[in-house]
């Protein structure tokens, strides 16, 4: 296969960037996107330019390093991350665009490598049950009801690669915060710290800059994982108990 | 100058801190022997811990918990993505919950037995006693494992055993895992216990007075290089998988924070002890940048075939039923599809070099569900695969409801590391190593969900327990100065060599020299290994490495976000690290475990283990790049679970 | 508590979601009302005295309505206050554009922020208009609603600001109402459906029953 690429390149989180066009030749169509650049990448250092910086690690699918918003879409036009997205998706001859995550609360690094660090604050104020090690009862001393362990299983599949805040028309991270919420929310092991979980975290995704939600849906759309939309009306539900039980104190 | 195979034996290594006695009792009588810390000293106490998997996150975040200031690393963006997230399969535990027969002391002799003979006894039974805590541990922290309706865990078997005592979350258990310990250390980070540095790299270690006392690591975004000094250094820094070019490590994961420990004092035990799982996605050309694996889960009900006759390229589904070779069902009738990894690796290659070999090349074996979706039901096998279908079909758009998978053997897991002692503490005093780092519970094979497993031991039960034994052994360690002739020889070294690799200009890709490293590795240094093999490997490596600092080309500076000079670097422990693998291989003429040579095997082509001449771990002393290194040996005293040949028949 | 609520982002959707809850009430029974054109002059004047008396003799004159008036500016102040500051935030969230634009992305929020200022506008002139009179088209009597109504529609600029506004309310309430469901947390996957259902089928007929009205008087049907 022969692309046109259309890359967004920018020195530093300071610099101005801008799209450049490269050409690639001789493209597999069981490589992966990933590869694809890769090979763009080989040619460029040959050619004494800069590679093209981009996050990746596991390409597994799983780590949530890899993060492109490709023809408009994040993680490209399949339902995957960037790094299971195959070129056999594209036609020969086809000219991609491929773009960082556009949030102001995900500042461009270089190239397409945004820095995500937000996420990781916001799990740090409140994203977690608090169980120090050594000093957690017999697993089974608690049973958690199938149905109850299943919604907090499909709500931790979530990666943390941003896409849902990439795709929302405004920058928001909602997807991603109730996703841990929900997760945490419903095993009794959570509940303790059920109210302060949700008001911290939510109060902490605001201070990041992220925007609101306006439940436009596209973050679910974007999801690798197949975090529902539902997930952001069970995290407004919890953030209301919460807000009213707070109120009661 | 000698050669580099002449190395010479120096003095035996011993482990001097596992108590004597019944092997049980060991553990409890080191944690009372080891002495305490104060909790109000503890404070005053920092702690280095470089990467932020299960072993290092859980690591970090015990150690705050109980007062030390940790200051931690990782060179990704987040915790949060640390390679332990890509386990899929599962963790063991010693729960019995099936009442099928299961005890710790099970769990101790077949993960000696499945290590073929070449672990301590002493810490894999640590081990196994801990694993039981470790599932309270997760289960406290949220962690979302599969249930039965009744609400209870539930387990599966996994290979190389017969008990049901894996425990997991659906194929992402390493994610579960892993993210409860990236949130326990989140609230320490939250808490101001954990500095936390992420997308800076390890690139030397400070031995300062003979201790190690800090590190050099450099800021990914901005270049900066920079020292961190501590009371002691925790690595935890993953395996060495990547000197193959192809595995199915992370892109990144790489061996500079242990290979430059062991070039500052640091043994390296068994490096050759690599283990190459049987059940990933064959290579579909030169293109391909890793291989993905398909969790060992689906040996539970996939059967592993080829044609009978060779070059037979029908269709699999034209292929009778009496034309097929279920050929691991057929040599190993009691544990058929579910042998040890090592074991069902070492059989697809043999069928693949008798020519039977299918897809792509010959390189690859059929992994098939017909019988399983007729027995179960289509929904059954989608409810327990169906994601690794789903991602088996999106990486070779083939359907594997309607055709057989196709598995090849892929590098997975590095069962050699640093050397450590009962205590996880390496040859350097104040280095530590857990995790997949260090040469570990496995022996020579690592058996399936026990990664998950150890690396969770050693964060959250055994290091945070013997570190203070050090601490309080070493109380009133003097501040390091930052101008320190040890702080600034290793910073100027630092910043030499990449200054070097910068300043080549040469004319050939940091990964084109990666993937001519690593095609070598896995020809001789791979599922088989012999003399002749490893002998021309280790003639190879030096040359490649020469080549390497004539050619290489680095664009950029160092002063920037620059991913060509990180993987450029990297490749440079990698060009030394391989040319130890490969004497550590062909000093051992024995096969044991992954480790197979062909020279070694009993008349039916199973690896034959000679365990009067290597019941040992073969501890590594650097001397210099390129030169002879100096053995050090740990005999293997085996009390408990005595040698046979492993039979899985 | 209150001051939690405003504050936050989901908080201030809660004010959004309440006060256009309270408004989507009013329009029902607004568009209720309105049908009674179609039954004559007087049964229509009537109608419109009758909101003035409402809860007499407990009431004085008027002071219901004036009751419903001061919570309706109440919700529709709180609507869009809160809109604007949540769309400035979404706006600064979002700086930079993508170069590869999608038609898709943003579908929602357009509609709802463009909807929403179309529908402000012409509250303003739809009081203007009929309630005070002020830039009524014919000579505006009060207490006359009947004949006020009908010379507006006798306006092709009265008829064409009226059903560009109602069709806008239509588009508004169907994602709003659902919208409101999912910020107030009732939402959920099996009740999905049901809830966008409701959320059309609301907004179909209150813009059906709203331009019934115009059509009647452009037809004929009222004169």
């Amino acid at each position: 296969m022969k692309l046109t690429l259309r890359v967004w390149r920018q020195k530093n989180a300071d610099a101005d960037g801008a799209m450049s066009t490269y050409e690639v030749d001789g493209i597999s169509p069981d490589m992966s996107f990933l590869e694809m650049l890769d090979t763009l990448n080989e040619e460029l250092i040959l050619r004494g330019e800069d590679p093209v910086a981009f996050d990746h690690d596991c390409r597994e699918g799983i780590c949530g390093a890899c993060s492109l918003v490709i023809n408009g879409d994040a993680h490209g036009p399949e339902r995957t991350t960037t790094c299971q997205l195959h070129m056999r998706s594209f036609k020969d001859g086809d000219t991609i665009d491929v773009e960082p995550w556009r949030a102001s609360a995900f500042p461009v690094v270089k190239d397409l490598v945004v820095d995500r660090s937000a996420f990781d604050r916001i799990i740090e104020a409140g994203g977690y049950i608090t169980a120090p090690t050594g000093s957690a009862p017999e697993a089974h001393a608690t049973p958690v009801p199938k149905p109850d362990a299943d919604f907090a299983f499909e709500h931790a599949e979530c990666i943390g690669c941003g896409a849902c805040v990439a795709a929302c028309p405004n920058g928001a991270a909602m997807l991603f915060t109730s996703a841990k919420i929900n997760h945490l929310n419903v095993l009794p092991q959570g509940a303790p710290e059920r109210e302060t979980r949700v008001l911290d975290m939510v109060a902490q995704m605001d201070d990041e800059g992220f925007g609101g939600c306006t439940l436009a849906g596209e973050c679910a759309t974007a999801c690798p994982k197949g975090i529902p939309l539902t997930s952001i009306t069970a995290m407004n539900r919890e953030w209301l108990r919460a807000t009213r039980k707070a109120g009661k104190r | 100058m000698t050669s580099y195979t002449d190395y010479t034996t120096g003095a035996p290594v011993a482990d001097t801190k596992a108590p004597d006695g019944p092997v049980h009792e060991r553990w409890d009588r080191r944690r009372f022997e080891a002495k305490l810390v104060n909790p109000a000293n503890r404070r005053k106490h920092t702690v280095i811990v470089v990467g932020t998997g299960l072993a290092g996150g859980s690591a970090g975040a015990t150690l705050a918990e109980q007062g030390y200031h940790v200051v931690q690393f990782c060179y990704t963006d987040s915790p949060r993505r640390a390679h332990s997230i890509a386990a899929q399969g599962g963790i063991n535990a010693a729960k019995n919950y099936r009442n099928d027969g299961d005890s710790v002391h099970r769990l101790f002799y077949d993960t000696v037995k499945g290590g073929d003979f070449r672990a301590r006894e002493s810490n894999v039974h640590r081990l196994a006693q801990i694993s039981v805590e470790i599932i309270d541990q997760c289960v406290a922290q949220g962690v979302p494992f599969a249930r039965e309706y009744g609400g209870l865990l539930d387990t599966r078997s996994f290979g190389g055993v017969q008990v049901s005592r894996t425990f997991y979350a659906r194929g992402q258990t390493g994610q579960q895992l892993l993210l409860g310990a990236y949130q326990a250390l989140s609230r320490q980070i939250a808490a101001g216990n954990v500095e936390m540095h992420p997308r800076t790299e390890m690139l030397d270690l400070i031995v300062v007075d003979g201790r190690a006392r800090g590190i050099v690591a450099r800021d990914l975004i901005t270049g900066k290089i920079d020292t961190y000094f501590a009371d002691a250094v925790v690595l935890a820094s993953g395996g060495y998988g990547n000197v193959f070019y192809l595995s199915t490590n992370a892109m990144n994961s790489n061996a500079t924070a242990v290979w430059r420990a062991h070039r500052r004092g640091a043994y390296f035990a068994n490096p050759c002890f690599t283990q190459i799982h049987p059940t990933c996605i064959p290579r579909t050309g030169d293109h391909q940048s890793k291989l993905t694996l398909m969790s060992e889960s689906l040996r539970n009900d996939g059967r592993i075939w080829v044609p009978k006759a060779k070059g037979d390229d029908r269709p699999p589904n034209r292929i009778p039923e009496d034309e097929r070779d279920y050929y691991l069902e057929r040599i190993y009738p009691s544990f058929g599809n579910l042998v040890p990894r090592d074991i069902a690796s070492r059989a697809a290659k043999n069928v693949c070099d008798e020519g039977r070999g299918v897809g792509p090349g010959g390189q690859g074996v059929y992994l098939d569900f017909a019988d399983a979706i007729r027995r179960m039901g289509r929904k059954a096998v989608e409810a327990k695969y169906g994601n690794l279908f789903d991602m088996y079909q999106r990486i070779t758009d083939e359907d594997p409801y309607q055709v057989p998978m196709r598995i090849y053997p892929a590098v997975h897991y590095t069962m050699g590391g640093l050397w450590v002692d009962y205590d996880l503490q390496t040859t350097v005093p104040g280095l530590f190593a857990v995790g997949e780092a260090n040469f570990s519970d496995h022996g020579a094979n690592r058996l399936g969900a026990s990664a998950l497993m150890q690396g969770l031991a050693d964060g959250y039960f055994v290091l945070p327990a013997t570190i203070n034994d050090y601490l309080a052994r070493n109380p009133n360690q003097d501040e390091v100065a930052p101008d320190h002739p040890a702080v600034q020889e290793v910073l100027a070294g630092t910043e030499d060599r990449l200054n070097l690799l910068l300043s080549v200009d040469g004319d050939r890709t940091p990964d084109s020299f990666h993937r001519e490293l690593g095609e070598l590795m896995w020809e001789f240094c791979g599922m088989a290994r012999s003399d002749a093999g490893l002998r021309k490997a280790l003639e190879r490596i030096p040359q490649i490495r020469e080549e390497f600092w004539r050619r290489i080309k680095v664009p950029g500076t160092g002063e920037e976000f620059n991913q060509s000079l990180e993987k450029a670097n990297r490749i440079v422990d990698y060009l030394e690290l391989a040319e130890l693998m490969c004497l550590d291989a062909l000093h051992r003429t024995e096969s044991c475990g992954g480790h197979f040579r062909e020279e070694s095997q009993t008349p039916d082509g199973e690896a034959a283990r000679k365990d009067e001449e290597f019941a040992y771990a073969a501890a590594w002393e650097f001397t210099g790049t390129g030169e002879a290194p100096v053995l050090h040996k740990e005999d293997l005293v085996f009390e408990y679970v005595h040698p046979t040949q492993r039979s899985y028949a | 508590m209150a001051r939690t609520v405003w504050n936050s982002t989901v908080g201030k959707k809660t004010v959004m979601a309440v006060s256009g809850l309270v408004m989507l009430l009013y329009l029902v029974a607004h568009m209720l009302g309105n049908l009674k054109i179609f039954f004559g002059t007087d049964e229509f004047n009537h109608y419109a005295h009758w909101l003035r008396t409402v809860g007499e003799p407990l009431m004085h004159y008027e002071w219901t309505l004036w009751v419903i008036r001061v919570v309706l500016v109440v919700a529709v102040v709180a609507h869009a206050v809160s809109a604007y500051q949540l769309s400035r935030r979404d706006i600064k969230a979002r700086p930079s554009k993508y170069v590869h634009k999608k038609p898709r992305a943003g579908y929602a929020t357009r509609t709802m922020r463009w909807g929403g200022i179309i529908l402000g506008l012409f509250i303003v002139w739809h009081i203007l208009d009929l309630t005070t009179g002020t830039v009524h088209s014919g000579g505006f009597e009060s207490g006359k609603p009947y004949q006020n109504v009908v010379d507006t529609f006798s306006t092709w600029y009265g008829n064409a600001i009226y059903i560009v506004a109602m069709l806008a309310v239509g588009l508004h309430i169907r994602h709003g109402f659902w919208s409101a469901a999912q910020t107030l947390g009732v939402g959920s996957r099996t009740r999905d459906r049901a809830l966008k259902a409701v959320a059309d089928v609301l907004a179909l007929l209150l813009t059906a029953g709203f331009l019934a009205v115009p059509v009647g008087v452009m037809t004929g049907v009222v004169s």
